[in-house]
């Protein structure tokens, strides 16, 4: 196991190496990155000033080195709007979002692993049939609109929950089902079909034979081994819920990272959002490695590969 | 073709999805000729008029925004973003995912060491955050934000192409046909062109039109926050922006343009998944 680990943390070297090119030239894709640090009323001295400050009247390759330099050191330098450094900035949203993720994954398995069993164990039955459409539907649907839809009924034609923000316990409901629902609807999707491959297997004949009880052999034979499927799918899918976060943060004016990163995109406050995309991908890469090393866990094959 | 008609008249969901896409594809043609008023012409005196089930004016069937503009002319004109941004998005990832992929799977080795951790890098960064980051940075100004949409979209989405194209090619380069083709002294590129290509097409068909569901969906959030192709080009994700701020009084602003990308995504992800049951059922993606 710790061979394993060891293993997948050497893994994790070269993305590390590719995301601090990616950031590099994210800064530069714009052309002159001088003007994403400056006041849009700059003079041309104070212009060349920060350019002097930055290191950016440096080689690329210099540049490059520094910013290698920065980024170990955590310190992606200041933000402009807020006059502090920009990597505390991001820290400090983090809880926000990690709850976001947290709330929306349970709403997922609550919606997911009952309608993925059911769908699943009745193939082909109304039932099945009524799951198909919804998780269909539900994968069309952008999941802004999904929130929109629910701050119109629950917020200003029900009045039942808060229609934005972070004030209240209720507040997380409707960003977590939002996240949630388009979560759950790839989720229910794949746990049907590593289900139904499960319950042709021959170790379920068995256990029928046995004479286990259906609700026995569900939980612990079938609903197990396809749960080793849907972890490693959702590894996968993380980025893609983060991305989704940054989003549905922006819809109910959740305040997390994602709506801080958004806001710096529109101001071009380049070092927040160059802390943020690279905070986002590290949480990405680690949950992956744990994802990982749970299936590990689960599967002692794949350690020995 | 008669095969994938006849297999099309027998799936009633295959159709569904079929109609949908062509539905779209000649409203977003014929745009001038189906509206019934210009998108952007407005008259404050006609502002908030509901659907005509409400309101009883059949003038205008979908009701009038904010600035008392047709709402279902403007739904109409939103459908060609959508398919030029779908369209063309598609079309850059999938040029580069594949050629990718191609290059990955059949040559191995060092290169295919370096584009895979090229892919994981940039799947670690969530798609619709990369794409904010970079429309953000580039800027963009009226006349060419159509382009730097397309672009950008393209550029953070052939990954997915890239990916289900280089497993492909990794098995079918072991096939005999194949060894056959290396035996009697043909080249690598003849090679891939004539016996791996062809066999990949399949999949790129599928993975395309699912992709561009996924494109218009990003497109339409990127439009939502602001950052995607300015007016006066109508789009489905800005009129929902719009329609947010008035939504405790006028519900259909925000309803309709939703309904619009859930209905084209729909019929893309439908007949998506009933083309990769046609071309090749053991595929999954």
């Amino acid at each position: 196991m710790i061979k394993y680990l060891a293993y997948r943390l050497l893994q994790l070297i070269p993305p590390l190496f590719g995301l601090t090119i990616i950031l590099f030239v994210l800064l530069r894709v714009g052309g002159d990155p001088i003007y994403h640090l400056v006041d849009p009323e700059a003079s041309a001295e104070e212009i060349e000033e920060v350019r002097k400050a930055y290191g950016f009247d440096k080689p690329l390759l210099v540049q490059y080195m520094n910013q290698m330099e920065m980024i170990f050191t955590g310190n992606f330098g200041k933000s402009f709007r807020f006059k502090t450094e920009a990597m505390p900035l991001i820290i400090e949203r983090l809880p926000a979002t990690i709850e976001l993720a947290l709330f929306s994954i349970l709403v997922a398995l609550i919606i997911a692993i009952p309608a993925g069993c059911l769908s699943a164990i009745y193939q082909n039955s109304i039932l099945d049939l009524f799951v198909t459409i919804f998780s269909t539907i539900g994968r069309a649907m952008p999941n802004f609109w999904i929130g929109i839809m629910l701050i119109f009924f629950f917020s200003v034609v029900f009045r039942i929950l808060p229609v934005s923000g972070r004030l209240e316990a209720t507040s997380i409901i409707l960003p977590a089902i939002t996240l949630g629902t388009s979560i759950a609807t790839t989720m229910a999707r794949i746990l049907r079909s590593s289900m139904i491959e499960v319950i042709r297997k021959e170790y379920i004949v068995t256990a029928k034979s046995k004479g286990l009880s259906k609700f026995k052999i569900i939980r612990s034979h079938i609903l197990r081994n396809s749960l080793i499927a849907v972890t490693t799918v959702f590894g996968l899918q993380f980025a893609w819920i983060l991305g989704g976060s940054v989003i549905v943060e922006e819809v109910f004016a959740w305040p997390g990272m994602g709506r801080l990163i958004l806001k710096s995109v529109q101001l071009r406050d380049y070092s927040v959002v160059q802390a943020g995309v690279f905070i986002f991908a590290i949480i990405v890469m680690f949950t992956n490695l744990t994802v990982d090393m749970i299936y590990a866990y689960l599967d002692p094959r794949i350690r020995y590969k | 073709m008669n095969n994938f008609l006849n297999r099309l008249k027998s799936s009633p969901v295959g159709i569904l999805g079929f109609s949908i896409i062509i539905i779209v594809f000649f409203l977003s043609i014929f745009s001038e000729i189906i509206s019934p008023y210009d998108p952007n012409q407005y008259n404050l005196r006609m502002r908030y008029i509901p659907p005509f089930w409400i309101s009883g004016d059949l003038n205008f069937i979908l009701g009038t925004d904010q600035l008392g503009r047709d709402m279902l002319s403007r739904l109409i004109y939103g459908t060609r973003i959508s398919v030029i941004v779908g369209i063309g998005g598609v079309i850059v990832s999938m040029v580069i995912g594949v050629f990718i992929g191609l290059i990955c799977g059949f040559y191995r080795g060092i290169i295919d060491a370096i584009l895979s951790r090229v892919i994981d890098t940039l799947m670690s960064i969530p798609f619709i955050l990369l794409a904010i980051s970079i429309v953000g940075m580039v800027g963009i100004s009226g006349n060419d934000s159509l382009i730097v949409i397309i672009v950008v979209l393209g550029l953070t989405g052939w990954i997915t192409f890239a990916r289900v194209i280089r497993a492909e090619v990794l098995s079918i380069r072991e096939k005999e046909y194949v060894e056959s083709a290396y035996a009697i002294g043909q080249t690598n590129f003849l090679i891939i062109i004539k016996h791996i290509l062809p066999n990949v097409i399949p999949y790129i068909i599928v993975l395309s039109t699912l992709q561009i569901a996924t494109v218009i969906i990003a497109e339409s959030s990127l439009s939502f926050l602001g950052l995607g192709v300015k007016p006066p080009i109508v789009t489905w994700g800005s009129m929902l922006a719009d329609g947010r701020d008035h939504l405790a009084t006028s519900w259909w602003l925000a309803t309709f343009p939703g309904l619009a990308i859930t209905f084209t995504t729909l019929g893309l992800i439908i007949f998506g998944d009933w083309l990769r049951d046609y071309l090749d059922p053991k595929m999954n993606t």
